[in-house]
C-alpha cells in the first residue's frame, strides 16, 4: 500500500491569497493512499524542507506530492530534500498551483477547486512512480568555440588557461572578427588593433588551442559531455603548414579588382590574399570566385612566385570529425543591409556610408591610410551628418525592433574623433534618444557635446538627396520645432546590427533555441545568461544579443567559467527518465529506431524461453540509457506497446488524464 | 476631459494608436510641407495623444498637409501620422454639414484656391 | 454541429504541454499574471512527440470536452524533430476523430515557445471559448466510466 505525503505551499501570499490552502490540504488528505497532508508558508525554505524530510522519516512515506510553484523552479530542490531523507528523488511529484493556478485566476473558489484537481492529478501520478537511479556518462575534456571574434578568442583563452583543450572554428581566413575592422574603442579611445592583435597571437601560440580558420561546422551529433562535430575545412588552395605568409603572391597576382571585404569594398585586393597584415594564421588564401587559374586553368603566377611551394590548386574541402564536451557559440553580428532605407540614399551616393565603413575610412590601415576623405572625390568633408537608429527600434518591418545598443557610443566616438582630427569640420548627430548606460559612457558622450562641440540634434533625418556633389539632408529638430536643411559632404548611418546569418542553421544543428530576431535564447535571462537551454551549449558575445566590447569580453569569460565547470567533471549524471523496452512484447520491427533522433536504440539477438520450454532467438530493441534523452518519440511509434518512458510512463499519463477528467 | 474623449474618438476614426510613437521626429524630418504647417506631423500625434485638440481643429495646418503619406511611409513605429491628420480633418469637416462633395461637383470646384489635399481626400472619401 | 445554449456549461479541457517550450510558456503567462479560464488543466510531457494518441482518446472517453497539444515551434524542438512527429500524428488522429464526430474545434495543436506567455493565455482563452460554444462532448464518452 502506498503511503503518500502531500505538502501544500502558501508561497507567502502568492498561492494563499487566491487558493484556500487549508481546504486543499483537507481535501487531498482524503485521497486514497494519502497518509499525511500539511501546509506551510514557504515549503522551499529550510524549515519547509525539514518538514518534508521529517514527514518522510516519521510517516515512512513512499511518495511525496508538493503543491507549490512550477517544477521548473523547485523540482530539483524538493528532490534533493527527499533524497537526503532516504526517499528516491524520483518519487516526488510537483503540482504546479502557482504559475498555473493562483497567478492566473482571481476567483478564490475556482482557483481552490483547480488546485485540488491539480493536486489529485499529481497524487494519481505519484502512485505509479518508480524509483529511478540516474546513470553517469563521461565528459570529453575538450571544448569547441564556434566563431573567432573577440568573444570566441576570450572564451578560448580562458578555457585554455584552465588547462583544457579548445578548438576555434572560424569561417573567415583569419580570427579577430569585427574588432579587427574597428579603429578606436570607446570610451577610452585606445586603438582596437593594439589591444586585439596580442590576443590573436596568444591564441595562435597557446598549446591548448587549435584554430580551424576558413572552416565551418557541418554537423553536430551527441549531447552534453560528448558531442561529435564535423568541421568542414574549406579549400584555401594554399598549404597552411608550408605558407610563410610572406605576401609575395598577394602582390604579384594579376587579378587586381576583387572587392576587399576587410575594407567593406572601399578598395580592392587580389584573388590571392591575406586579409590584413596581422592576420592569424598569417596564411594566404585563394578566392575561388576570382582566381583565373581555378576558373580557366591559365595563369598560375602565384605558384611560380611562391618560394615555399605552398600553392596547391588541387586542394579539396576536407571534413574533420572531432569529439567535444562543450560547445560555445560565438557567431557574432553584422550590420543590416540598408536596402529598405532608400531615403538615406545609401545606394545612390558613395558619400553615404555606414558606421563600419566610416571606421575603415578613419583607420590608419584602411583604404585611405587614416585620412578622412570622401569616397566619391577624395576630398576632405567639411560637414558630416551622423544618423542614429537606422533600422534599430523599427517595428514597421523595414528594420529591427530592438535597440542595437552600441550605436550611441560609437557615433559619439566618431563625432569626437572627427572634431579632434579635423577641427574645421561641422559635425551633426541626429538622435532619438542618447542611450549611454555604462561606466564612463555618459561622461564620454557629454565630452563630445561640451568639449568637442558636436551638434547633437533631437530629431530624425527624413531624407538625404545627392545634389551637385553635396548631400542635401532634410531633418527635424524637435526641440526647436523646426525643419533643418543641411548641405552635407558626408552622411554616416548607424545601421542596426543583426545576428550573423550562419546562426540560424547552427541553432538547428545544436537544437539550441532562438528568439524571433535570431538571437540565441539564454537558459534564464537573469540567472543563467551565458548558457543555452540545451545542455552543453554556451553563448558568448553578440550571438545572444547586441553587446559592446567590454560586455562581450565579460560574457566570454563568464561563458568560459561555465565551460570549465563542466569540463572539470569526470562524469555527468544522466537523466534517468529514459525509454526502455519490454523485451517480451518487442517484435523487433525497428519503428522505434527509425524515429530516434539520437540513435540510442540498437537491436540485439536474444534467447527467449517459450511456453513449450524450447528456446527461441528473437531480435529485440535495446535502449542505451546514456544516449537516450527521453523525448518519448519511440514510445508512440511502437506498435506493440513495448516501449515506455521512465518518469512519464503510459500508465502515469493515463492516470493524470483520468484524474483531470473525473 | 472632454478633449480626451475627442482624442479617443480621433484614434477610433484614424485607427492609429498615438502611444506607439517614440518621438523620433522622422515624420517631420521627411515632411515636404513642413514650413507651411503651424503644427507638424509629430505634433499632431502628440497633441492627439494628450488631448490638445482645439488648437489643432482651428489650425490651417489641417489643410496644408499634402496627404502625401511620406510620414506614414517613413515612420519606424507604424504610427501613421497622416491618418491622424486626416481624422482631425474629418472631425473639422463633418460637423459643418455643408461641404459634402458629390463626384460630379468636383470639376467645378477645381480652382487654384482649393487646397490640393481636399481633392485628394475627397477622391479617397467618395471613391465608392 | 450542435450549438450550446447552456451558459453555465464549464468544459473540461486537457492541455498537454512539452516540458521545454510550452510548459515554460504556460509558466510565463502565470508569471505575467495573464488570465485564462480554470477549465484548462495542464499535463507536462517531455516533448510533444511523447503524446500517444491513446491519451487523447482516453481523455475524450473520460469526458473531456477539448484536448490541446502545445509544443515547440517547428525547428525549435529540444529533441530536434519531436514536434514534426507530433504534428503528423495529430493531423491523422484529428481527421479520424472528426470522422467519428468529435468536431475539429475540440482538438488542436499549437506551437508556443517559452517566451510566448501571452500567446499561451490567448490560445487558451480562444480554445475554451470555442469548446464552450460546442457544448458537452458525448461522442466518445464511455458511460461505464461514469459509474462510481
Amino acid at each position: 500500500m502506498q503511503r503518500i505525503g502531500v505538502f501544500v505551499c502558501w508561497c507567502g501570499s502568492n498561492i494563499a491569497a487566491t487558493v484556500d490552502v487549508n481546504a486543499v490540504t483537507e481535501t487531498l488528505a482524503k485521497e486514497p493512499g494519502v497518509v499525511y497532508a500539511t501546509n506551510y508558508q514557504y515549503m522551499c525554505s529550510e524549515s519547509g524542507q525539514n518538514l518534508i524530510k521529517d514527514a518522510i522519516r516519521d510517516q515512512k512515506l513512499t511518495g511525496v506530492v508538493i503543491c507549490s510553484c512550477s517544477p521548473r523552479m523547485h523540482e530539483a530542490t524538493f528532490r534533493k530534500a527527499a533524497a537526503s531523507a532516504g526517499l528516491n528523488p524520483y518519487l516526488v511529484e510537483i503540482a504546479n498551483i502557482r504559475e498555473q493556478c493562483s497567478w492566473i485566476h482571481k476567483n478564490k473558489e475556482e482557483a481552490t477547486e483547480k488546485a485540488i484537481i491539480l493536486g489529485r492529478t499529481a497524487i494519481a501520478k505519484v502512485q505509479l512512480n518508480a524509483p529511478l537511479i540516474a546513470g553517469e556518462s563521461p565528459v570529453v575534456k575538450r571544448a569547441l568555440v564556434i566563431g573567432g571574434g573577440i568573444a570566441g578568442i576570450q572564451t578560448a583563452l580562458d578555457i585554455a588557461e584552465a588547462g583544457f583543450e579548445v578548438d576555434i572554428v572560424e569561417k573567415k581566413p583569419t580570427v579577430g572578427g569585427k574588432m579587427t575592422q574597428i579603429d578606436k574603442t570607446f570610451p577610452t579611445l585606445d586603438c582596437s588593433a593594439c589591444i586585439l592583435t596580442p590576443k590573436m597571437v596568444e591564441v595562435a601560440q597557446n598549446d591548448n588551442i587549435k584554430i580551424y580558420s576558413y572552416s565551418e561546422v557541418e554537423a553536430v551529433k551527441g549531447f552534453v559531455g560528448n558531442f561529435t562535430v564535423s568541421i568542414r575545412k574549406k579549400a584555401r588552395y594554399v598549404k597552411e603548414d608550408i605558407c610563410t605568409g610572406c605576401g609575395l603572391c598577394t602582390e604579384k597576382c594579376p587579378q587586381k579588382n576583387v572587392p576587399n571585404e576587410f575594407n567593406l569594398g572601399l578598395d580592392t585586393r587580389r584573388a590571392i590574399y591575406i586579409p590584413f597584415a596581422q592576420a592569424v594564421p598569417k596564411v594566404a588564401t585563394i578566392d575561388p570566385n576570382y582566381c583565373t587559374k581555378l576558373n580557366t586553368g591559365k595563369c598560375g603566377v602565384c605558384e611560380k612566385i611562391c618560394t615555399a611551394g605552398a600553392i596547391d590548386y588541387t586542394q579539396k574541402d576536407e571534413i574533420v570529425e572531432q569529439q567535444y564536451g562543450a560547445i560555445v557559440v560565438a557567431t557574432g553580428y553584422n550590420p543590416i543591409k540598408l536596402d529598405n532605407f532608400e531615403e538615406y540614399a545609401y545606394s545612390q551616393s558613395p558619400d553615404v556610408v555606414t558606421s563600419l565603413e566610416f571606421e575603415r575610412l578613419m583607420n590608419a590601415a584602411g583604404p585611405t591610410g587614416g585620412v578622412l576623405l570622401r569616397p566619391s572625390d577624395k576630398t576632405h568633408p567639411h560637414t558630416i551628418v551622423f544618423v542614429q537608429c537606422v533600422g534599430s527600434r523599427d517595428v514597421s518591418g523595414c528594420g529591427k525592433p530592438y535597440c542595437s545598443k552600441i550605436c550611441c557610443m560609437y557615433t559619439a566616438k566618431h563625432a569626437m574623433l572627427c572634431r579632434e582630427k579635423y577641427p574645421d569640420t561641422e559635425v551633426y548627430v541626429f538622435y532619438i534618444d542618447v542611450r549611454t548606460p555604462g561606466k564612463n559612457f555618459d561622461e564620454f558622450y557629454r565630452r563630445a557635446v561640451e568639449e568637442y562641440n558636436v551638434h547633437y540634434i533631437k530629431g530624425m533625418v527624413g531624407k538625404v538627396a545627392p545634389s551637385g556633389g553635396k548631400l542635401k539632408v532634410q531633418a527635424s529638430d524637435l526641440l526647436n520645432n523646426e525643419q533643418l536643411h543641411i548641405d552635407a559632404d558626408m552622411v554616416v548611418l548607424a545601421a542596426a546590427i543583426e545576428p550573423d546569418k550562419s546562426a540560424r542553421p547552427l541553432a538547428t544543428m545544436l537544437t539550441a533555441s532562438m528568439d524571433t530576431n535570431d538571437f540565441f535564447t539564454e537558459a534564464h535571462p537573469k540567472l543563467r545568461p551565458v548558457e543555452s537551454p540545451t545542455a552543453g551549449i554556451y553563448l558568448s558575445g553578440c550571438c545572444q544579443g547586441p553587446k559592446d566590447i567590454p560586455e562581450t569580453v565579460s560574457q566570454a569569460s563568464a561563458c568560459a567559467a561555465k565551460v570549465i565547470g563542466l569540463l572539470a567533471k569526470d562524469k555527468l549524471t544522466c537523466n534517468p527518465c529514459v525509454a526502455h523496452s519490454d523485451e517480451l512484447m518487442c517484435n523487433g520491427c525497428s519503428s522505434c529506431a527509425n524515429v530516434c533522433p539520437y540513435g540510442a536504440i540498437t537491436y540485439v539477438e536474444k534467447e527467449f524461453r517459450q511456453p513449450d520450454r524450447t528456446m527461441l532467438v528473437r531480435r529485440v530493441a535495446s535502449v542505451n540509457p546514456a544516449v537516450c534523452q527521453g523525448c518519448g518519440a519511440c514510445t508512440v511509434a511502437c506498435p506493440s506497446g513495448a516501449m515506455d518512458l521512465f518518469g512519464f510512463s503510459n500508465k502515469q499519463i493515463m492516470a493524470e488524464v483520468d484524474a483531470i477528467c473525473k | 476631459m472632454e478633449n480626451l474623449e475627442i482624442a479617443r474618438e480621433l484614434e477610433r476614426i484614424s485607427g492609429v494608436n498615438p502611444r506607439k510613437c517614440m518621438k523620433c521626429g522622422k515624420c517631420s524630418g521627411t515632411c515636404p510641407a513642413y514650413d507651411k504647417m503651424e503644427y507638424h506631423p509629430h505634433q499632431f500625434v502628440s497633441m492627439v495623444e494628450t488631448g490638445r485638440i482645439e488648437k489643432l481643429l482651428e489650425s490651417e495646418s489641417l489643410f496644408t498637409c499634402l496627404s502625401c503619406f511620406a510620414c506614414v511611409e517613413r515612420c519606424p513605429r507604424g504610427v501613421e501620422p497622416a491618418n491622424i491628420i486626416e481624422a482631425v480633418r474629418l472631425m473639422k469637416i463633418r460637423p459643418q454639414n455643408e461641404n459634402h462633395l458629390h463626384a460630379e461637383q468636383i470639376p467645378e470646384l477645381l480652382d487654384e484656391n482649393l487646397p490640393q489635399q481636399a481633392i485628394v481626400s475627397a477622391f479617397r472619401k467618395y471613391k465608392k | 454541429m450542435q450549438v450550446n445554449d447552456n451558459k453555465d456549461f464549464q468544459p473540461t479541457i486537457v492541455a498537454f504541454c512539452c516540458n521545454w517550450c510550452s510548459y515554460a510558456g504556460a509558466d510565463l503567462s502565470g508569471t505575467n499574471r495573464l488570465q485564462y479560464p480554470a477549465n484548462v488543466k495542464i499535463i507536462r510531457i517531455p516533448c510533444s512527440c511523447r503524446l500517444n494518441p491513446i491519451f487523447i482518446l482516453r481523455a475524450f472517453q473520460r469526458g473531456a470536452d477539448g484536448v490541446i497539444l502545445c509544443g515547440c515551434h517547428p525547428g525549435d524542438c529540444h529533441y530536434t524533430t519531436g514536434n514534426y512527429y507530433a504534428r503528423r500524428r495529430m493531423s491523422l488522429l484529428f481527421s479520424m476523430l472528426d470522422y467519428l464526430g468529435i468536431e475539429k474545434e475540440r482538438t488542436r495543436v499549437e506551437w508556443v515557445s517559452a517566451a510566448e506567455g501571452a500567446k499561451f493565455a490567448a490560445t487558451m482563452n480562444e480554445f475554451v471559448d470555442a469548446v464552450t460554444k460546442l457544448g458537452r462532448n458525448h461522442r466518445l464518452e464511455d458511460l461505464r466510466c461514469k459509474k462510481q
